[in-house]
Formats: structure tokens, C-alpha cells, sequence
């Protein structure tokens, strides 16, 4: 049975990164930065990484990161999650690094050892709406040259480096060189900003032979630990919704004193509570290599996505009017929640995953 | 006398001493007890050792394995998991002395007579009066109490009454053990949806109760009961189980047995349920993990609530995927059953029965109350029953 609580070394990691976090990554900051041309929070980054070392937590020592597992990478992504980070840490110090984690070789040794330091950005170029397990098609390798568009992907706009499936293997390509062209979509959560890429005779280097269990390998480890992350998202709207209830007063009570919205954030308790048991399980299997972690990955995903949009719902509604606001930062959670509902497969897409994998099969 | 392995000394002197094959049944289960193997949480001389909690596991797989009988724990739930604490807590020593032993070893069967027809949730309100009679210094009580499972075949109950209705509620009740032989004490069966009845209708006329039969000091009941009722909470929620079992089971079963029954509407549910139910289980296993490691967290609170929704929902989803044996029901006979028996039974009887876990020990929305209030801090409605005499509270 897997270990559900967290070490005592797990509380001061979340400690550390939430301090940081409370001094640079505050609501109002984020807020001004996604109305930028620069979303990615750059300075915050690099305390994160160069400061912590936080992005090669997945990575051995002998690589250069710092050899400890996906239990910890769980604890900075509920912080992430909680203060909605605009920082690429899921997309290149989880699913790019799992790629790379997957592939032999001098070359993705590297380029490890360049996401562990956080001084190179990778991002595994597939939409961000990917399930474990697709197929990816959008781009062809001929003579170490790529030529495709890939929609969708997340971070690449603050990507060093890209991390291209083709049918042919998995290839690495830096952003800056000609016939790579990455233009940035409008998105709806834009702490996590979307792009498209194109390379029209991009050269790139072979990674390994076969994306598949590479691809599978990053999207799987990305979505179980996204429920980490979904986690402290769900955690903030129900923490900042109980303070803003209990001193918001109308009808001369406080407004949380009503049965009405009691319940509804009881409810959503209980599914935060649900969501810390799925998602310290789906981080214990992965952190273990035991078996059971496609069917831990899939409860996880398929339960704390809906949690967590359910949470910043609940919470623009017990706002009341100040939640429509755009000053006010819980739009930012439910744009979160809803993007991450989508991101690295639904609820549903998780479901019927399960449904092969427990023997429960559709008509 | 503090570790494990002592523990698995002490139990194999029992097995020694009592082989479980040439040994009566009740005669196991007293000696079990008396070596201190009952509950070894409890003090010593009471069933007890004064151990952890946790160490209970170790006695318990030792004598599973040896093939020992058990006390039984389903059919005498309500005197372990409610009355037994409450006695350890709160009752003299002529009073522990007394109840402990039987009760565990089975022996004597205890019921409880908390709810009235005209207290449900606000269970502070109860009319019962328990009347002191100066002379011999008994009590008398007269009431009706409703809800009491098992009362036909106890010999006891826990019972709270009220002592005094000039205070506001929570504070005029006291708490008793009440003897169900008295001739005062009349059990009729209160058939249920299900067509059975595990319930009663207690009245109580004239019963008398001598003093040495009060837990804990005049007034106090309310604290006292407080006791019982988070160990029913606790004890309803917070079983171990494994992955797909409990109700999920069943229905997970019919789906694989009976493909042509499948449609994809049901499909959709039955995985949402399945994975409700599996996200339920973690939750209660690291509640356990919490305790086990002497961090005990709130996500008690909720496992009533998570387990009676997904009992009525999984049980509601079996029936309709059955569709026309959906329609048939097992047995309507009126029956009186010592337990309540979910597996034994068909589905419209999980479904129907199912739907009185959103009600007892504690309804889904008092808990939510409890965990908003207690869990969340949210403030308390405005209560206008707070400093009212209870003799003056509209009813």
C-alpha cells in the first residue's frame, strides 16, 4: 500500500518553496505579468531552479539533478498550483525531463543535465490537452530534418530547447534555429500560455529510435502529478473562500454562517480531501515503479481534475460579485482549474482508460 | 510489556492454555479477556492492557490464525463501539467491573435509547424525564424513544434523559444504563421501507433506575453522550477495505457477469462511481495511516458522508442496470434480523437500506454542519434555543 502522507523533509520542502513563493509570486504580480509580452515569470524561475534545485529533483545525481522523486516534485506543484506559478516547472522539469529520462545516450544526458540546472527550458512538443497513450503524427523527420505544426503546446514560448515526437524517433531541436518558429496563442489560462510550433527543415538530433515509451512514459508521469498541482489550486479557492465567508457580512451575519454555502464548502472540502488521497497515491506509485501506477494515474486524473474546477467555481459563485472582478485573483484559479481539466487527458479520457485497466468494459 | 512481540508471547499462553478446538466458545472469550486480549487498549483488569490501539492488529491475526473465536463484534456493535467507551470513560469502578465483561464477551447485548420522536437531530431536545425519587433515591423514567436497533434482544441500554427542564437543553440531561427487563419497558418493531425491522419503538413507563446506574454527574448527560456519538461516527466510517470492495463490488461483479445488461449511459456512471469509490478508500486509508503514525487528522468527519452517498448511488445505479429484475424484490416478509445484512440480500434491498445511511448516527446535513463549522471554522446560524429554558422551547 502506498504512503499517503507526507515525510517531515516533504513539509519543509513545501515550507521553503511556499516562502518564496508568498515573496514573489503574489496575486497581484501575476495578474500584471499575464498582460505582458512576457508571461513567463523569468526571476521567480530561476530561484526555483538555480536557487533550489528544484528542477532536477526527477533527475539522478550523477546527471546533475538532485536524484529524489516524484513524492517531491508532488509537494512544489500543489506550492505551483497554489499561487498559480507562471513558471514551465510541469513542462520541462516533469514531462520534458521524463522523456529524456526514458532515452540513452550522451546526447539526452545533456540535455538532462541542462533541465536539471533550470538554465535550459525543454518542453515536450504535444498539445497540452494530450492523453498518455496518443498517437502523435503532426510532425515528420527525413535526414535529421523536421517539417510539421504541432498547436497547443504549452511553455514553448519559454523553451530553449524542443523535444519533437516524430514516427521516425524522438528529436531534440533548439528554439533559435532557423526553421523553428514558435508563435503564441491566445490562451485561457495564460499562466500557462500555449503556442504553436512549426518547423519548416528544422535540424534536429535523434533522441532515441522510438518516441513511443518515451512520450507515454512523460505524459503518464505528467498527469499523475498533475493532480498535485490541481490539488493546491483546489486548496486555495477553499482556504481563500472560508476567509472571505466568514468576514463577509450581509444580512447583518457573516455570510459563512449561512447552511446554504456551508454545505457547498463542506462538499468541497471533502473533495479536497479526496484529492490529497489520489494524489499522493498517484506520486508514491510513480516515485516506486510499482505496478499499479497506470491505474493510480487514471484515478487521480480522473477525479481531481473535476475537484479542482468545482473548488474555483464554487469559489467565483461565494464571492459573489467581487469573483466577476477581474482584480480580484480567482479568475485566475478557475482558468487554471479548467485548463488543467483538459491538460494531459480529461476525467473522461482517464475513465475509459480504467475501464481496460480494471476490467470494467464499455458495451 | 511494550512491544509486539510480548503482545504475540501473551496471546500464545492464551492459545496454549486454552485451545480454541477443545475450548467453549464463551469460555475462550472470557479468558481472552481476562488476559487482557480483549480490547488492549483498555486498562488492565478490564479487558485491557493499557497499550496502543494499534497493537490490537497483532492479537488479533495471532488468534485468526489459530482459528480462535471471535465475540462476534457485528451483532453486539452498538456495546462496543458506543456504550463501552462511554462506560470506560465515564463510568465508576463498581460500574466498569460490572458491564465490561459481559458485554465484551457477549454475554449481554446493549442497545441505545438517544433518539425521540420529537428529537432527531436536535437530539438536546429529548422529553424522556427521568424523575428522582427521594425515598429510595431511584430514578423514575417515562418517555418514548424510537430508532433502537436491536432493543428486542438487549439487556441493557444506554439511555439519556431529562433531569431538569427549568436549565436550557444541553444542560438538564443526564446519561444512564437502563435495564430492558424492567417491567417497564416496552419494545414494539418499527417496520422499515425494506419491509423488515431492525428498529424499535421503546416506552418507557414508570422504569426505575437505581443511582448507581447514572454515567457520570447530574446534568451532564449531554457531555457524556457526546462520547458515544463520535465512536458511532468513527466506527461507521472507518473500516479498512480493499480496492473494488464494499458495496462497489457487487455492482462491478453484475457488470462483468451480465454484458448484455450494458449501455453506455450506465457505463459512464458505473466508472465515475467506481472511481469515487476507490478515491473514498484512500482517503479513509490515509486517515489510517494519519492515525497510525499518532497524526490523526479532520478526514474523519467525512467518511460517513462519502460512504452514504456512494451507497445510495451505487446501490440506485445497480437496480437500473438489473432493469426487469430491477423490478423483483426478494422478500417482503416482516422480519425481526440481529444484524444488518447488505451481501445476503438482493439489490432493492442495498437500495432501500442504503437510504437510511444519509440519516443515522448523524444526518448527512448535520455532518456537513459539523464539518463546516468544526473543520472549516465557518460561524455558527444565529441559535435561538441557546439560553431558553427547555420547558419553554416550542415543540
Amino acid at each position: 500500500m502506498s504512503d499517503l502522507l507526507y515525510t517531515e523533509e516533504e513539509d519543509a520542502l513545501r515550507s521553503a518553496v511556499r516562502d518564496l513563493l508568498a515573496d514573489h509570486c503574489d496575486a497581484a504580480s501575476v495578474l500584471a505579468r499575464v498582460e505582458t509580452d512576457e508571461p513567463h515569470d523569468r526571476a521567480l524561475w530561476k530561484s526555483l531552479t538555480e536557487g533550489m534545485g528544484l528542477a532536477g529533483l526527477l533527475v539522478p545525481e550523477e546527471v546533475g539533478g538532485q536524484g529524489a522523486t516524484h513524492r517531491e516534485v508532488a509537494v512544489v506543484l500543489e506550492e505551483l498550483g497554489r499561487s498559480v506559478a507562471p513558471v514551465p516547472y510541469l513542462t520541462s522539469a516533469v514531462v520534458a525531463t521524463e522523456a529524456l529520462l526514458d532515452c540513452a545516450g550522451d546526447e539526452a544526458s545533456t540535455l538532462l543535465a541542462a533541465l536539471a540546472s533550470g538554465r535550459t527550458v525543454g518542453v515536450l512538443t504535444v498539445p497540452l490537452s494530450a492523453a498518455p497513450g496518443q498517437a502523435f503524427d503532426g510532425v515528420r523527420a527525413e535526414g535529421g530534418r523536421l517539417d510539421g505544426r504541432v498547436t497547443g503546446v504549452a511553455d514553448a514560448a519559454a523553451a530553449d530547447v524542443l523535444l519533437v515526437p516524430t514516427s521516425s524517433g524522438l528529436y531534440a531541436v533548439g528554439v533559435g534555429v532557423d526553421g523553428v518558429t514558435v508563435e503564441p496563442q491566445t490562451s485561457l489560462d495564460r499562466t500557462r500560455p500555449l503556442a504553436t510550433v512549426t518547423f519548416a527543415g528544422a535540424p534536429a538530433r535523434v533522441l532515441t529510435d522510438n518516441a513511443v515509451p518515451a512520450v507515454r512514459r512523460a505524459l503518464r508521469a505528467g498527469a499523475g502529478l498533475l493532480a498535485s498541482e490541481q490539488l493546491g489550486v483546489a486548496d486555495w479557492c477553499l482556504t481563500e473562500t472560508v476567509r472571505y465567508t466568514r468576514e463577509r457580512h450581509q444580512f447583518n451575519r457573516p455570510v459563512g454562517s449561512f447552511q446554504a454555502l456551508k454545505h457547498r464548502l463542506a462538499q468541497v472540502w471533502l473533495e479536497v480531501v479526496g484529492t490529497r488521497a489520489a494524489a499522493r497515491s498517484a506520486a508514491d506509485t510513480l516515485a516506486a515503479g510499482s505496478d499499479d501506477v497506470d491505474v493510480a494515474v487514471a484515478v487521480a486524473q480522473s477525479y481531481a481534475g473535476p475537484a479542482a474546477v468545482h473548488a474555483a467555481e464554487e469559489a467565483l459563485q461565494l464571492h459573489g460579485g467581487i469573483g466577476m472582478t477581474w482584480e480580484h485573483p480567482v479568475h485566475l484559479y478557475l482558468k487554471r482549474a479548467k485548463a488543467d481539466s483538459i491538460a494531459l487527458g480529461t476525467a473522461g479520457r482517464h475513465r475509459e482508460e480504467l475501464a481496460e485497466l480494471v476490467d470494467l468494459r464499455a458495451p | 510489556m511494550t512491544d509486539a512481540a510480548e503482545l504475540r508471547r501473551r496471546t500464545e499462553e492464551l492459545l496454549a492454555a486454552h485451545p480454541p478446538r477443545s475450548t467453549d466458545r464463551s469460555d475462550f472469550l472470557k479468558a481472552r479477556f481476562d488476559a487482557g486480549l480483549a480490547w488492549v487498549h483498555f486498562p488492565e483488569g478490564l479487558g485491557g492492557l493499557g497499550l496502543p490501539r494499534s497493537l490490537q492488529a497483532v492479537v488479533d491475526a495471532e488468534l485468526a490464525a489459530a482459528g480462535a473465536p471471535d465475540n462476534e463484534p457485528r451483532r453486539i456493535g452498538i456495546g462496543l463501539g458506543m456504550a463501552a467507551p462511554t462506560i470506560l470513560g465515564f463510568g465508576t469502578d463498581e460500574q466498569k467491573r460490572r458491564f465490561l465483561r459481559p458485554l465484551w464477551v457477549g454475554e449481554e447485548v446493549w442497545c441505545q435509547l438517544f433518539s425521540e420522536p420529537g428529537a432527531g437531530s436536535d437530539l438536546a431536545a429529548l422529553g424522556t424525564r427521568a424523575v428522582r425519587d427521594e425515598a429510595s433515591g431511584d430514578w423514575v423514567v417515562d418517555g418514548q424513544k424510537v430508532w433502537t436497533s436491536g432493543a428486542h434482544n438487549a439487556r441493557w441500554a444506554i439511555l439519556i434523559a431529562r433531569t431538569d427542564p427549568d436549565v436550557p437543553k444541553h444542560r438538564g440531561i443526564t446519561y444512564f444504563v437502563c435495564d430492558m427487563t424492567d417491567p417497564g419497558v416496552e419494545v414494539r418493531p418499527l417496520r422499515q421501507i425494506t419491509g423488515e425491522a431492525e428498529f424499535n419503538e421503546v416506552f418507557l413507563t414508570g422504569v426505575r433506575i437505581p443511582d448507581a446506574h447514572r454515567l457520570g454527574a447530574v446534568g451532564d448527560g449531554w457531555k457524556v453522550a457526546q462520547t458515544t456519538l463520535m465512536n458511532e461516527r468513527v466506527s461507521i466510517g472507518g473500516s479498512r477495505i480493499p480496492r473494488e470492495g464494499g458495496m462497489i463490488a457487487t455492482l462491478a461483479k453484475t457488470w462483468r457477469e451480465r454484458p448484455e445488461l450494458r449501455t453506455h449511459d450506465t457505463h459512464q456512471r458505473l466508472l465515475k462511481l467506481w472511481v469515487e469509490a476507490e478515491v473514498a478508500r484512500l482517503t479513509g486509508e490515509r486517515l489510517r495511516q494519519q492515525l497510525v503514525a499518532g497524526q490523526p487528522g479532520p478526514e474523519g468527519s467525512g467518511m460517513k458522508l462519502n460512504f452514504a452517498r456512494l451507497n445510495q448511488e451505487i446501490t440506485g445505479l445497480e437496480l437500473e442496470l438489473l432493469g426487469e429484475d430491477g423490478l423483483l424484490y426478494d422478500d417482503w416478509t416482516m422480519r425481526r434480523p440481529a444484524l444488518v445484512d447488505f451481501m445476503g440480500r438482493d439489490a432493492g434491498y442495498r437500495y432501500l437500506r442504503a437510504k437510511g445511511n444519509s440519516i443515522e448516527g448523524g444526518t448527512s446535513e448535520v455532518l456537513l454542519n459539523i464539518v463546516a463549522e468544526r473543520v472549516l471554522g465557518l460561524p455558527s446560524e444565529p441559535r435561538t434555543d441557546k439560553d431558553v429554558a427547555w420547558k419553554d422551547l416550542a415543540r
